[in-house]
């Protein structure tokens, strides 16, 4: 049976002595009914296409409002010239998230992780890293067992999308997600896994889904930013030994106590929050209205 | 959910319910209508038509009409495809009183002359629902193949294709079955745990009182 807690799956890494990434892939050949080389084979298949997801932007498309688009290219041109405040690593992060985020709302093709507005996220981590320490590739497949582990947890235990349990449930997912997928690269325990990924929903609680117009574009594409920003700096703190003080699991049902007490208004109805600001309104009523 | 409904569906973006299910949505209708389609009017509704434009909703439709997965990059220019292809296409809202906020209703005329009216909604995830089937209300997700049998609502058809199935060593994984009204048009909605050919297709049209058989398989294009 599919995994209800992080704290059961640190349960059965210690009890059949396996890496975190291996007991969700062995839950996974068992839930499926599939062979080891078949689950395998269908992670590289993700890996290869968000990496060239990752390859596939252009700066000069615009998504079909015309909200976002080409923002990648800036800030990749402001990396080129000047070193960032948040350093060059971070700095590469940002460039990535920004373009996955915009080559989604650009009708690229990309891979939902969780979701497809939060898709920038975990190649935004994943890519730098990649090109800077270049692990073995099946090392990059064992941290998307790792990030997929926690992912179902929290689709178990609360939500994963945007309309269920607000901006929290699908940036702060993908967040906890690439959180432990760096810890696991980086040579991390399981138990940093998990409070890596505590680290990353604890501070992003609360946060609304709210998209101008209803669109997946504006904050969507820089919340992918926000969400890969957050892994790094949860991962860091892990890998420091710095845990959670609130158990992981208590975290995930923390977010599902709280999505469901946010009003409907700000969960991907395109009626609150920033959605609801006058400039807000004036795009939806401009693009809606044609 | 399985992990690779948490990583992946590897789609098009930029919405997996506005725009992958969408896809699918219109891969399914092709499907279900057993040919090329040539006419096709489409009426969004709710979230659909509220947005559906600037997710791109319209054009997955389209693309799915056409035979396209939703990883498909030429999803983006459905528009000029269906063109080339000889699909004419229309775009309308549906005021479906009740219905799922991403739905969506196709009219659709196939090369064969064969017209279908397909109700569906995108479940999100890029997971989707047909809820009607030429006015007789459904619920088929096609994420199993699925034989959807078209029969006169009289004693013993249900009965026929089980028994065909059952001697052809064809397991039934769910089964479901619809009417318009007592003794009316009638559908049953078999899901399989297997693949089938098109022999099995043959066999079942051929029985007693049995209008059309069609086939959703999961597998290939």
């Amino acid at each position: 049976m599919a995994f209800t807690s992080l704290q059961e799956i640190l349960d059965t890494c210690e009890k059949e002595k396996i890496p975190f990434w291996e007991a969700v892939l062995a839950d996974d050949l068992n839930e499926r009914v599939v062979t080891r080389e078949d689950s395998r084979k269908q992670m590289a298949g993700l890996w290869k296409a968000m990496w060239e997801a990752a390859e596939s932007y252009e700066e000069n498309e615009r998504s079909r409002s015309g909200l976002v688009g080409g923002q990648g290219g800036i800030m990749e041109k402001y990396l080129a010239e000047k070193e960032p405040l948040s350093g060059a690593f971070a700095g590469q992060v940002i460039v990535e998230a920004l373009k996955m985020g915009e080559c989604n709302a650009c009708m690229k093709r990309i891979v939902a992780a969780p979701t497809a507005g939060a898709c920038g996220v975990m190649p935004a981590v994943l890519v730098p890293y990649v090109k800077k320490y270049e692990p073995e590739e099946e090392k990059v497949l064992d941290a998307l067992y790792t990030a997929a582990g926690i992912g179902q947890v929290i689709a178990a235990r609360a939500y994963i999308a945007g309309a269920s349990g607000g901006c929290q449930a699908e940036i702060g997912t993908a967040s906890a997600m690439a959180a432990g997928a760096l810890v696991a690269l980086h040579g991390g325990s399981g138990k940093a896994i998990v409070h890596a990924a505590a680290m990353a929903i604890k501070n992003l609680l609360g946060l609304v889904c709210d998209p101008v117009a209803g669109l997946v574009e504006v904050p969507c594409v820089k919340r992918n930013v926000v969400g890969a920003m957050n892994a790094l700096s949860s991962a860091d703190m892990a890998l420091a030994g710095i845990e959670s003080r609130i158990p992981p699991d208590q975290v995930v049902d923390a977010m599902k106590e709280v999505g469901d007490q946010m009003n409907a208004s700000l969960k991907e109805t395109g009626i609150g929050g920033l959605a609801g600001t006058p400039f807000g309104k004036e795009v939806a009523e401009n693009f809606l209205g044609k | 959910m399985n992990i690779f409904d948490i990583l992946g569906p590897v789609m098009v973006g930029p919405s997996s319910s506005h725009t992958a299910g969408a896809a699918r949505i219109g891969l399914m209708t092709r499907k279900l209508l057993g040919a090329e389609p040539v006419e096709a009017d489409i009426r969004m509704y709710g979230s659909f038509a509220a947005t559906g434009k600037g997710h791109g909703t319209d054009k997955a439709i389209i693309a799915g009409l056409l035979g396209m997965e939703p990883d498909d990059m030429r999803i983006p220019d459905s528009f000029s495809i269906a063109e080339k292809e000889g699909l004419k296409f229309t775009f309308g809202t549906a005021d479906l009183k009740g219905a799922h906020p991403n739905s969506v209703v196709l009219y659709v005329k196939g090369k064969n002359g064969r017209e279908r009216k397909v109700q569906a909604c995108s479940l999100g995830g890029g997971r989707i629902m047909i809820n009607e089937l030429d006015g007789i209300e459904l619920n088929c997700t096609c994420e199993m193949p699925t034989i959807v049998v078209n029969h006169v609502d009289l004693p013993g058809r249900v009965a026929e294709v089980t028994t065909m199935l059952s001697m052809l060593s064809i397991n039934i994984a769910t089964m479901s079955v619809y009417r318009d009204r007592r003794g009316g048009r009638a559908v049953m909605v078999v899901e399989l745990d297997q693949e089938i050919d098109e022999s099995v297709l043959n066999i079942l049209q051929n029985l007693k009182g049995i209008v059309k058989v069609t086939y959703i398989s999961t597998g290939g294009k």
